[in-house]
């Protein structure tokens, strides 16, 4: 049995955001691009469980999910994974997946415990509803918006943004001449 | 004034502004991965898989 070409091209529209998805979680290109390798492999094997007139891409996003927190329980019992230390990672191979402009944004975001970053990145990033992204978690809909609310407040204070003007363009600009701009 | 502000921050309350600009980095880390598109090692591996189960009905039509 082939695989249904609708369901492909459907299976294949879905992979540049289950990759954005991927980095954000694992904050590394490569285990990212693995993450959605195992997906769509998943998926492929999984496919008479998809229910016909579904979102496919929730349903990817699902199976990523928990691949992804499968695979992070796992590295927990193996070494102390603590969110300083996957920050450190990031600061480390700072051209994995990230440009320079959006480092500290990342860095930022490597800080905030895994329930709440996923929230926020479903809900802010890859455009679900609340009620999808509960779904893809697999928990209530109050528990996402709650988890959406301690990512933002959280990420406002790592990222000491106080008004609109603190944060932007020009705090791009310092870094890039600090980073030696000035020669 | 300026501690009632800041109370409300400790709070978790984050104005409109703040929420915005968290939003619109969110989505420019976001699309900038979203707009690399498809690698072709994953075009490639759907390809490849559909030649293997192709190949393997083909071997079952035979042999059947």
């Amino acid at each position: 049995m082939t695989l249904n070409p609708s369901l492909r091209d459907a299976m294949l529209a879905a992979v540049p955001s289950l990759r954005a998805f991927a980095i954000s979680l694992s904050g590394n290109i490569d285990r990212a691009d693995d993450l959605v390798q195992e997906t769509l492999l998943r998926a492929i094997a999984n496919i008479d469980s998809f229910q016909p007139g579904t979102n496919m891409s929730a349903w990817m996003f699902t199976i990523l999910r928990n691949l992804f927190r499968s695979e992070y329980r796992k590295r927990r019992r193996e070494v102390e994974d603590t969110d300083g230390s996957y920050a450190e990672s990031l600061k480390s191979h700072p051209e994995q997946g990230s440009r320079l402009e959006f480092q500290e944004f990342r860095a930022a975001l490597a800080k905030l415990p895994p329930d709440q970053r996923e929230a926020l990145i479903l809900v802010g990033a890859s455009g679900f509803s609340y009620e999808e992204a509960a779904s893809i978690c697999d928990c209530a809909v109050g528990t996402i918006k709650s988890r959406v609310n301690r990512a933002r407040t959280r990420l406002a204070d790592l990222l000491s943004i106080e008004s609109a003007e603190d944060f932007g363009p020009d705090q791009s600009t310092r870094a890039i001449m600090a980073a030696g701009g000035r020669g | 004034m300026q501690t009632e502000v800041t109370q409300r921050k400790a709070r978790g309350r984050l104005g409109r502004d703040v929420q915005s600009k968290i939003g619109q980095q969110l989505r420019a880390m976001y699309d900038d991965v979203v707009s690399a598109g498809v690698p072709d090692r994953f075009t490639e591996m759907l390809r490849q898989l559909d030649e293997q189960k192709e190949q393997q009905e083909k071997e079952k039509g035979s042999n059947g």
